[in-house]
Formats: C-alpha cells, structure tokens, sequence
C-alpha cells in the first residue's frame, strides 16, 4: 500500500535511527512510503498552545498536501506525539465547515486545501488495522521467541480515546500488547506503560520528568522485561538519551534498552540490529542484540 | 463471580472486588469480594451500597446525590477514574479484567481515609484554595448588574461544569511525581476567574501560577485529566488556555522557563519548519535567540547533561554537524510557513474555537432530516469564535449581578462540594 510519510522531526534529528528503520521496514511489509518533506513540524502541541488556530493551519497545510498524493490510501506517521497533535488540529478542522473554510482561505495562496476526513494512521494503527496482524505474522522471519518485551504507548497516542477513536472495535490503546505477541514475543505488563514519559516537562521541571522516566523504566525492570518498544521517539528522548540522568535522580542503576516500533519489527522481519540502527542508542540494546544472536531461524 | 443473566433487562449478579483498607485499624489494604444482584443498567453505586447493605456494614463509601452532580463519589472502576454513581454496571463489567469481576478502588494521589473514602481536604481543597477561587471584582462594584459580552461568559461555562469530583487529582501523572503541582483541578478553577471579565486580577492570577515552579508550566500534558473528567471540563486545555493568556497577552515572563520554551518552539519552527532539538533546549533555558545557549542559566543546564550528550555523540545518534545545523524544510515552503504564521499571528484577535461550546456541524444540524439541507443555516453553524476581548458597547448585555466574592457559589464552595453522606 501506498501512503502519504509524515516521518516528523524527531525522527530526522535526535533519533535518526527511527526514521532510518522505518525505511528498511517498508519494504518488508509492501508499504511504499511518499515523504512529505515539505511540511512543518505539527507543533507537538506547544504551537497550539501558543496559536490554536496556528497550530491548525499548519497542520491543514500537512493533511491538503498528504491528500495530493497520488494513489496514496492515507497519511502515516512514526510519531505518537504527532498523531496526538494531528488528530486534535484534525478534530477541530473536521468539526466545522466554516472554521475549515476560513483555515483553507490561509492556504489558498499556496493552492492548497483541506478536505474534511483525511485517514491519518500511526505506524502502530497502520499495522493492525491495514496491514493486519495475520498478514503480519506471516512474514516473521525471527519469531521474539523468549524476547520479554514492555510497551510504552506515550500519552498522545491513547489519550483522550474519543478523539483518537478507541474503542472495543478498535482497541488502539492495546495495539501494541498484539503486535509483540504477534512477532513471537512475550508482553510485560508494568505500571507506567500507558502514563507519561515526562519529556514535555524536560525544560521546565527536569526533577519531576526525570522522576517520570526513572520510574517506568525502574518498573519494567522489576517486571523483568528485556527491552521496551515505543511508537513515540520524544518518549524515546527521556526513556534512552536522558536514562542514565533519569536513574540519578530515581537513584538506581537501570541500563534498560528502548526500541522504536520499526526497530522491534524488522528485528521480527529478519533485519539485523546493526542496520536497525540500535547502536545508535545511548543504552546499548545489549539483551536484545545477544538474544538475535542466540535465536535461530534468522533470514539467511 | 456469577455473572448470570436471568433475562434481558432483568436482575443480573456482578462481583465486586473493593479495596479495604482502615489506616487506624494497623493492618494492610485488602481485597473483599462481593456478589450482588442488580440490573445491569444500575450504577456501580448501587452495587456498592447494596455489597453495604446485605453483606458488610463497614464499607466505607462517600456519596450523595446519586446523579452525578455533588461529586461525591468518585473511585477508581477497573484502574480508571470515575463517579461511581455514574458508571453502568454493564459497562463496568465490559472494561473489567478476564474474569469479569468489578474492580473498585479509592482515588489515587490523595490518602485515605477508609475505603473508598479518601481525604480531600488534604489534596484536593487546599489546591483550590491555592487558586483564590473566588471573583475579585472590578471596582467600584455597579449598583445593579456587570454589563460584559455574551460570549466572554459563554467561556468559562467549561470550567463551571466542574463538580470538584477529583476525579482529575486522582490521575494526574504530574502530581504522581510532583505532589506539590497544582494539578487540573484547581487550574481549571483559575481559569474560570481569569476568562472572567468581571474579574479584576487577571494579570496577577497568571503572573502567580505562572512563577510558581509548581503552577501551570508543570503539567505534563498527559491527557490523563481529560480522560479523567466526567463532566468534560478538559482541565488540561484550560491550563493551556492560562500559559496562551499568560504569554500572548499579559507577556508574563516566568523563571521556570515555560514562556522561553514556547517562544523558542514557536520561532524555530517559523525559521526551519522542522524543530532543531539541539538549539530548542539551550534556548529553553537561555532565552529565545541564537545567543540564548551562552547565557549562564543555559550554560548551567548543558553542563548537566553533559553524560548524555557525550554519550549521543559516541554513538553517532546525535552527529556535530547535525547538532549545530538545523534541518529545514525546501525555501518554497518555509516561505509559505512563515507567510501563515505572519497572517495568523497579525489578527487582531485570536480565533479559539472551542468544541465543548460550538459543537460540531453533526451536533448542530437540524434535528428532522428533511430539513438538513446541504448548506445549514448561518444559526446551526458554529462560527469560529475569537477569545474573549474587551467588551464592546454593542455587544454587552447584562449577566446576573455577584458583587464580591462567589461568582457561581456552591460550585466554588469547598464545603458544598466536601459534604455528603459519609457512610463510614
């Protein structure tokens, strides 16, 4: 299938490996990715906090040029803090006619316009609800055999589930509990998986978003996970890059790996650890590399 | 744990599994099964005060209304916040675990007193209070009644709906960590005061919340307290309403670096359409300029993350090159990024719109089919709706006079909302 990219900046600055694995990935699940480079950053919710109708505009900007890709099905992204910021742009764009009119007559300089129900995916929802978890399954060529693996969804992406459309039908907030068990893994549950990492309050309250990140990483330890997976790469900032800060202020040694989604599925798909990008980490993937070495059935 | 139906609609049983617990008894918290027999449209109240009734007198359980308007029972059904007046028991039983058993604990963030009763006065009042949640009207005082704009009351009619169930406090994750943070609650309380163009302290409300390290630059924008709220208040949007107010319109500088933040996200992306993650931090903490990272608070601060990004850059995560050149997006574009912040950001007024008010086209348009006509009438639409200005002569028609303190008194009352029939 064919969709229109929105990778987001992070991807493409502090965590280039998510990005990069998204890449590889691709392929392997026949998804062919259109980039839309040239659109802004969604704000993360700090320019709607500055300007909604700021935030609004540049994100209908995003969405008019995604629906002027041709033959692509829908929009995707990698980041969970951009779905949550789209969809709540989205929310208010599609709820009125007249506010749509008057955001589109911004962009009509540019030729550009906004129609109401863009189809705007996580990478995460992309995989359950188009690619299919069947199909999915089918194409795992290193089952996470014996691979303890915690989720941390991040904030953006389960909450609120109205506007993100969770439901019993579609049970969004519990994607990523089945897509580790679908690549052979095993699901650890822990306390913080669906709070928040701390990262929006980095710059302002370091002690108290350090403490965020320290506890669910101390708690996945101590559910004796292996590794974590993350859809969102700012989770990824204060889970990885910021770790060993966060075990200073929790005051406890933690060294647990964090893996982008992209990363723990091409690790399934047969892809190896090195092209996946996880030396880039700043905590070394050290359980998870060893165990794609003991593991058998990797593609030749 | 029976779950029985007798026959549709009729009286079903539903297993409760509460959380016990008398802090002066000495002994741990506990679990406690009970069955009831109920139908399955009755709230988990019911079921609760029924377990009371028929099994176990010393369940402790605050409530009072039984319709969602005192806020007197909120716990936690199956991990997640809520009134337990009003949560059907069928769909309790739905979002339980595999076994079907209700799960029903007290509030989180706040202790407890005994059972599902947890001590507000403790948490949640004094963080009101914090607010000063009452109006400090513009003096002198009319004779009879403020004459302000229809729409700059329609407003905070949001934040009026709060019933102080607490059922925001229980799950902020902010106040997980930081139990001193103000919290939703009470902010969406500030908000009502500072939307409130009879009141007469805007500036100083947001100037205190906004230094306080604890005040409204410490929400972690978890959502929590959205999902949380029963009554759709979105205490989180309110408290972004207060750091919009505060920065665009009062310029309200604070030491915890939330204005600079938001300066800096909002200039970068103007200047490279991409976020430059490298420059965004020092300028956080420095100010929002190139030369931001070499002022000494900046210095300060990448001095102390110096682990991580040695670290970073061992690794090749984060190249030099890449750390000190943003990414943008092609000229064409910036420029017509830059062309919409410049028209934006030049309105006069900034438009909100706001959907608990405006509703959406579906919720607006006409109820009988035939008169759903492909354009809605101007009345059905919502038009975009500009924050809340000076009120214009036209445009002011009278609200009921308050005078001085207890715009909208029994909601603002920590006593109103405190009392109820404690069945302990």
């Amino acid at each position: 299938m064919k969709v229109a990219y929105w990778p987001g900046c992070v991807s493409r600055g502090f965590t280039p490996e998510l990005h990069g694995s998204m890449a590889k990935v691709a392929p392997l699940l026949d998804i062919e990715l259109v980039e839309l480079d040239r659109a802004c950053c969604t704000g993360a919710g700090v320019i709607a906090e500055h300007n909604q109708e700021l935030a609004d505009t540049l994100n209908a900007r995003t969405f008019a040029l995604a629906q002027q890709v041709p033959g692509a099905e829908m929009m995707m992204n990698i980041c969970s803090t951009c779905q949550g910021a789209q969809s709540e742009c989205q929310e208010r764009l599609d709820a009125s006619a007249e506010y749509r009119e008057h955001v589109n007559s911004t962009l009509a300089g540019e030729g550009l316009s906004y129609e109401k129900g863009l189809t705007n995916k996580n990478f995460l929802w992309l995989l359950v609800e188009e690619i299919g978890l069947e199909n999915l399954r089918e194409r795992v060529r290193r089952p996470l055999t014996n691979l303890k693996v915690g989720p941390f969804y991040g904030c953006y992406i389960v909450r609120p589930r109205k506007r993100l459309q969770i439901d019993s039908e579609r049970p969004r907030d519990n994607y990523l509990h089945e897509v580790i068990e679908t690549l052979g893994g095993t699901v650890i549950d822990y306390a913080g998986m669906r709070k928040c990492c701390g990262f929006p309050i980095i710059t302002m309250n370091k002690d108290a978003s350090l403490k965020q990140a320290g506890r669910h990483l101390g708690d996945a330890i101590d559910a004796d996970a292996d590794c974590l997976v993350t859809p969102c790469p700012l989770c990824h900032l204060n889970l990885d890059l910021q770790q060993p800060l966060a075990a200073g202020v929790v005051g406890r040694e933690l060294g647990m790996p964090v893996l982008h989604l992209p990363q723990l599925v091409g690790l399934a798909l047969g892809l190896e650890p090195r092209e996946l990008g996880m030396s880039k980490h700043v905590v070394r993937p050290t359980s998870v590399i060893d165990w794609s070495a003991s593991v058998v059935g990797a593609a030749a | 744990m029976t779950e029985a139906h007798d026959r549709e609609g009729g009286i079903e049983s539903f297993t409760l599994r509460l959380r016990r617990y008398d802090p002066e008894s000495g002994e741990a918290p506990y679990w406690d099964e009970h069955t009831v027999e109920l139908e399955a449209h009755r709230s988990v109240l019911e079921a609760i005060l029924q377990a009371r009734d028929r099994f176990d007198g010393s369940i402790g359980i605050r409530c009072s209304c039984r319709q969602a308007i005192c806020g007197s029972c909120g716990v936690r059904v199956n991990g997640e916040p809520a009134l337990a007046c009003h949560t059907h028991l069928d769909a309790a039983r739905g979002g339980s675990g595999a076994d079907g058993v209700i799960e029903i604990e007290p509030m989180g963030n706040m202790p407890v007193i005994k059972d599902l009763i947890v001590d507000m006065d403790e948490v949640h009042w004094k963080k009101i209070q914090r607010v000063t949640p009452w109006l400090l009207a513009k003096q002198p005082v009319p004779e009879r009644e403020y004459l302000v704009p229809r729409e700059s009351m329609v407003d905070v009619t949001q934040t009026m709906a709060c019933i102080q169930c607490g059922a925001c406090v229980s799950d902020c994750l902010a106040m997980e960590v930081d139990p001193g943070f103000i919290g939703p609650a009470a902010l969406a309380k500030a908000y009502r005061f500072v939307g409130d163009p009879r009141d007469d302290q805007q500036y100083e409300r947001l100037n205190d919340l906004a230094q306080d390290p604890q005040g409204i630059f410490d929400c972690t924008h978890c959502f929590k307290c959205v999902e949380a709220c029963p009554k759709d208040v979105n205490p989180m949007g309110q408290i972004m309403r207060l750091r919009r107010v505060a920065i665009a319109d009062h310029h309200i500088r604070d030491h915890n670096n939330g204005e600079r933040h938001e300066a800096a996200f909002a200039t970068l992306i103007k200047d490279n359409g991409l976020l430059w993650e490298a420059e965004l931090l020092p300028r956080s903490y420095g100010g929002n300029s190139f030369f931001g990272k070499f002022a000494p608070s900046a210095a300060k601060e990448l001095l102390s993350s110096l682990p991580s990004i040695f670290k970073a850059l061992a690794r090749g995560k984060v190249t030099l090159a890449g750390a000190l050149k943003p990414h943008k997006i092609p000229s064409e574009d910036l420029k017509a990024v830059q062309g919409i912040y410049d028209k934006v950001e030049g309105r006069e007024r900034r438009y909100e719109l706001n959907l608990y008010i405006s509703g959406s086209d579906e919720d607006n348009a006409p109820v009988v089919p035939e008169q759903a006509a492909v354009g809605a009438t101007p009345s059905t639409v919502a038009p975009p709706r500009p924050d809340p200005g000076p009120p214009s002569a036209a445009e002011e028609e009278s609200v009921t006079h308050q005078g001085g303190a207890g715009a909208d008194a029994s909601a603002d009352d920590p006593e109103a909302g405190s009392e109820g029939s404690n069945s302990q």
